[in-house]
């Protein structure tokens, strides 16, 4: 296992356990390219930590990406790679509230306006589309790396997806009523319109689009379901009060709920300075 | 399948023109396929791609349910339904992307997100799987235009006062509701759309459904 390295300025990379070297010992290149060397143009021991040296860049280093560096003669080698945990925590707040799935991609409209009356049903929908919303991410992650990628079948996405959304929602439904018939009696409603969801569908195909690992995978999903129950909330909050506010009457009922989401979407512009 | 024991009457094509371009519009009064409908409606030329898309889905798939609806059980219709739609959806997505690639990449995503549209499969389960094949197709082109003309309305009124164009040509001098662009000026614009819809059915004399517009 190669030790990891920090980067920790646009410019500046921090590795630990590297001797005093010249630039032109080291090769430093990105993990997807590892034709390209980067140039590297001094090499400096840390002042702040021991055994440590900073080497200094001419091109701009991305924390997104994954480099590698090697010594050419001993062939030590250094990963530098953002970690895994801290990916994936960005995408799931990214999901939730930077890039809200319902307030700034405008997915998940018609269950949303469909289910935001009353704050029950709201709460319910919410937790039962995080759950199986999870599920049919990471299923449809595996179907897509293992099956569809193996034989590259990529073309198949909306139909293979689809099914498994289909399938996945009729299985729950029927092991819910089976295991658990109050809980059914309670959720099930909200197990089928789960289908008509785009926010479902649309996981697995951005999921699929970046190549996410599974974990970034099981995030964005996540994340999506959580920012869909806190929208749902949010609306049913203000619809119960709209429902006994003096509204006009040509703006009673579905054309007030879609003002108030305008104005969600305008607070929701405010995480968009959040820099994650 | 058996035949159904009752016949719902089946309405005229003009009828038919009316309810999906006004009376049951599928946006503004179904309330139905609004993710689309606020998500590519920046421009008017991205809401008419759209449009056209989904005219294209609906008309296909009311044709191949209405041809195949013999052989489907009655238990596992809803899962057909959507792998019919599924199989047109990845057609028409290649079209997109080889015919019209600038708009495609903008608008890809919902494009493939047409399978979720509830329009479609409600169509297909409360008219073409019922009714002959011609007033099928007529209801699923009557639908599909409905729904192409709310995203026109939207994108030419969205593009005009936010951005100051109009199908890419310059209009006005500046830009007087920027903000009409914003992810917030879609859910407006549809919300003042409905509420200009219902004033309108004011003043024909009509009264309004309880929920004020929309089945939701």
């Amino acid at each position: 296992m190669p030790d990891r390295g920090k980067i920790i300025d646009v410019h500046q990379l921090a590795v630990p356990g590297l001797p005093p070297t010249a630039p032109e010992q080291l090769r430093l290149t990105t993990t997807t390219d590892p034709d390209v060397p980067i140039a590297i143009t001094v090499v400096a021991p840390a002042t702040d930590r021991p055994e440590t040296a900073v080497l200094t860049t001419a091109a701009t280093l991305d924390p997104k990406l994954a480099y590698q560096l090697t010594h050419l003669e001993t062939g030590t080698q250094w990963i530098v790679a953002p970690s895994l945990i801290g990916t994936a925590l960005t995408v799931l707040i990214a999901a939730a509230l930077v890039q809200n799935f319902v307030f700034t991609r405008y997915l998940g409209l018609c269950v949303f306006f469909g289910v935001s009356r009353k704050r029950d049903t709201a709460i319910g929908m919410g937790v039962t589309f995080t759950i199986v919303g999870c599920l049919s991410g990471a299923l449809a992650w595996a179907i897509d790396r293992f099956v569809l990628g193996r034989l590259q079948l990529h073309f198949l996405q909306i139909i293979i997806f689809i099914g498994i959304i289909a399938c996945l929602v009729q299985t729950v439904d029927t092991i819910l009523r089976k295991v658990h018939r109050p809980l059914h009696r309670k959720f099930g409603i909200y197990v089928v319109l789960i289908t008509t969801n785009c926010i479902i569908l649309a996981v697995p195909l951005l999921n699929a689009l970046n190549q996410r690992g599974f974990l970034e995978s099981l995030a964005l999903a996540l994340g999506s379901g959580l920012g869909f129950a806190l929208a749902l909330f949010l609306m049913s909050c203000a619809r119960e009060r709209a429902d006994l506010a003096p509204v006009p009457i040509v703006f009673r009922g579905l054309p007030i709920a879609f003002i108030l989401a305008g104005l969600f979407a305008l607070a929701f512009l405010g995480f968009s300075g959040l820099r994650v | 399948m058996s035949e159904p024991e009752f016949k719902l009457p089946t309405p005229s094509a003009r009828e038919l023109l009316w309810r999906g371009f006004f009376s049951e519009n599928p946006v503004f009064r179904l309330a139905l396929s609004l993710c689309p409908a606020v998500a590519v409606t920046t421009t008017a030329k991205n809401g008419l791609l759209m449009g056209i898309a989904v005219l294209a889905v609906q008309v296909l798939s009311s044709f191949t349910v209405v041809c195949v609806r013999r052989w489907i059980h009655d238990k596992v219709r809803i899962p057909v339904y959507t792998i019919i739609i599924a199989t047109w959806v990845t057609v028409i997505d290649m079209c997109c992307a080889a015919l019209v690639p600038a708009v495609y990449a903008e608008i890809g995503l919902y494009i493939k997100l047409i399978v979720a549209f509830a329009i479609i499969i409600s169509r297909l389960e409360l008219f073409a799987s019922q009714q002959p094949l011609g007033p099928s197709l007529v209801d699923g082109f009557a639908m599909g235009l409905g729904f192409a003309f709310a995203m026109v309305l939207i994108g030419s009124l969205r593009e005009a006062l936010g951005g100051g164009t109009f199908w890419g040509i310059a209009l006005l001098p500046d830009r007087p509701l920027l903000f009409l662009l914003l992810p917030a000026g879609g859910f407006f614009t549809i919300g003042l759309l409905m509420a200009a819809m219902n004033w309108i059915d004011l003043w024909r004399g009509r009264r309004l459904p309880g929920s004020g517009g929309g089945h939701a």
